[in-house]
């Protein structure tokens, strides 16, 4: 019981950080049917860039938490503006351009970042300084650290702000009605350019923040780990339904769990065959399953024609 | 208040529209009539600057030919499209927010809404509801409410009528009437010309592109090649 309390714990930590970084695949993909495969990359970059300045600031006697707090929000404006050059310079070229074209182009900007995070923090992992308090609380014979409290309510309270956001302001309002339809949106006034910016500025600033947990709990950081990463994310919009809000977070949530799960039990269930190291294989025997019996993912309705 | 002459569009190599030239004047309603794929619609696209085009367009004594589509509703013309465009996955209520999208007048916003819903009141009742669960004919409603939040000084209205029963057909054009009324200019594209023709001051009519008759509505509805033509007689 123990066991499955923990994995519980662990799943719902991953999981919050899943859900941050598949709402801004979610988003990109509700507005401009793209899917940003570089997303991932902007996670790590805003990881080694908040890591940057948490190994500067860890010796100079500030507290721990102030300092990864700085981190992060050097961390957010850095990938905001990664998110936007990555619109400007390599997408919106390609915005009439066949689908796969922008596609290609996602898995190359891909590729150029993480080389480019490679030449620039060299290929070694880097350790996150142990300045963050270590104290926790026991639940029913699990441990919880205050670090992943942390993360659960950070993430939980940013995604209660996107929401707000998006559903109660101008802005969410003229974002979602040019991703029903941006040519209708644009005689409606709405600068569609300005939209898809204010998306990517959004979505990198949530990679940014995911970044920062994601190093801050597993203690490390290196220049591939976007890919894995963002793998996972993307696979946990397509679980909610790509493009669908509310989905990326039960998707992101709900794949946490899965992993943290299946990776806690595989090794009683195949009789030590398989341990805990295929953790990875879950996520994407889940995004074959959707694919092949729920492609629209949970929470994707099929939109009827419009009239 | 709209002057176009000699307007070119084309589709790739296909010229839909070649050397077209009409007038609106301030207060009018002026419709432009024609069959399936005369280039009734593509003008208006032209118009509302969502195809490029060639000649000249002047709205309001400013050329628009190449001004953005998204800078001319807060100029105050506004299309409703063909298929009335409606956000389906927005509340009513938001899609008349979008059409006020460029204004920031919050209590004349809320003073148009209460006349939008004083003029359209099954949209008051709807308000909450998903554009998208509305009947075609509601849905006409709300791209016309829309585009009157607004506060348009030219309309363009593409087939208003456009797959409606006939008894929706008949409180669409009242209510166009009704917003006429109002001192809204409005140029209306329609393939129903008897309708389109007994509302409307004046009329054009478009064949394969160009404009081969323009005359006052009682006049086209009288004229015999238009009665042969378009109104089945």
């Amino acid at each position: 019981m123990d066991t499955f309390i923990q994995q519980i714990i662990n799943g719902l930590v991953l999981g919050s950080i899943y859900a941050l970084v598949a709402l801004g695949y979610t988003m990109v993909y509700g507005i401009l049917g793209l899917i940003n495969f570089a997303h991932g990359e902007v996670v790590m970059i805003g990881a080694l860039t908040a890591l940057t300045v948490i190994k500067l600031l860890a010796d100079s006697g500030l507290p721990g938490t102030l300092v990864v707090l700085i981190g992060m929000l050097a961390a957010i404006p850095v990938c905001m503006a990664l998110g936007f050059t990555i619109e400007r310079v390599a997408y919106r070229p390609l915005r009439n351009a066949p689908r796969l074209a922008p596609l290609i182009t996602a898995i190359g900007v891909s590729i150029v970042l993480q080389q480019l995070a490679m030449i620039f923090w060299g290929r070694n992992y880097h350790a996150f300084p142990p300045i963050l308090p270590t104290t926790g609380r026991d639940i029913g014979g699990a441990h919880i650290t205050d670090l992943q409290i942390v993360i659960v309510l950070l993430a939980a309270a940013i995604m209660a702000g996107l929401m707000l956001l998006v559903n109660k302001t101008r802005l969410g309002r003229a974002m979602r009605a040019t991703a029903e339809n941006p040519q209708i949106a644009g005689l409606m006034g709405v600068n569609i350019n300005v939209i898809i910016s204010a998306t990517f500025l959004i979505g990198s600033a949530l990679a940014a923040v995911a970044g920062v947990m994601v190093s801050a709990n597993y203690s490390i950081a290196h220049y591939h780990m976007g890919f894995i990463l963002g793998l996972k994310a993307f696979t946990a919009a397509v679980l909610g339904g790509i493009g669908n809000l509310p989905g990326a977070m039960l998707g992101g949530v709900l794949l946490g769990l899965i992993e943290s799960l299946g990776a806690g039990y595989i090794g009683d269930l195949t009789g030590g065959f398989l341990g805990s190291h295929y953790q990875d294989v879950f996520a994407f025997f889940v995004l074959i399953l959707v694919l092949v019996f729920r492609p629209s993912g949970l929470m994707g309705e099929k939109v009827a024609e419009r009239a | 208040m709209l002057e176009v002459r000699d307007l070119h569009v084309s589709y790739g190599n296909i010229s839909a529209v070649k050397g077209v030239s009409f007038d609106v004047a301030a207060g009018e309603m002026v419709c432009l009539i024609g069959a399936n794929g005369a280039g009734k619609t593509t003008t208006l696209k032209a118009l509302a600057r969502l195809l490029p085009a060639q000649g000249a367009i002047h709205y309001r004594g400013h050329s628009i030919l190449h001004r953005p589509a998204h800078a001319l509703i807060g100029e105050g013309l506004t299309l409703v499209p063909e298929g009335r465009g409606v956000f389906a996955r927005l509340t009513v209520a938001e899609n008349l927010d979008m059409g006020a999208y460029c204004r920031r007048d919050r209590a004349e916003i809320a003073a148009d809404l209460d006349r939008v819903y004083g003029l359209l009141p099954r949209l008051k009742e709807r308000a909450d509801q998903l554009a998208g669960t509305l009947s075609g004919g509601e849905q006409q409603m709300l791209a016309i409410g829309r585009a009157l939040m607004s506060r348009p000084k030219l309309l363009l209205l593409d087939e208003p009528s456009m797959g409606l029963a006939p008894i929706m057909v008949q409180k669409v054009f009242e209510v166009i009437q009704s917003v006429a009324a109002q001192g809204v200019t409005i140029l209306l594209v329609e393939q129903n010309a008897r309708l389109a023709l007994s509302v409307a001051s004046r009329g054009y009519v478009m064949e394969s592109g160009t404009i081969t008759l323009s005359d006052t509505g009682p006049a086209l509805l009288a004229n015999p090649k238009v009665r042969e033509a378009y109104l089945g007689e």
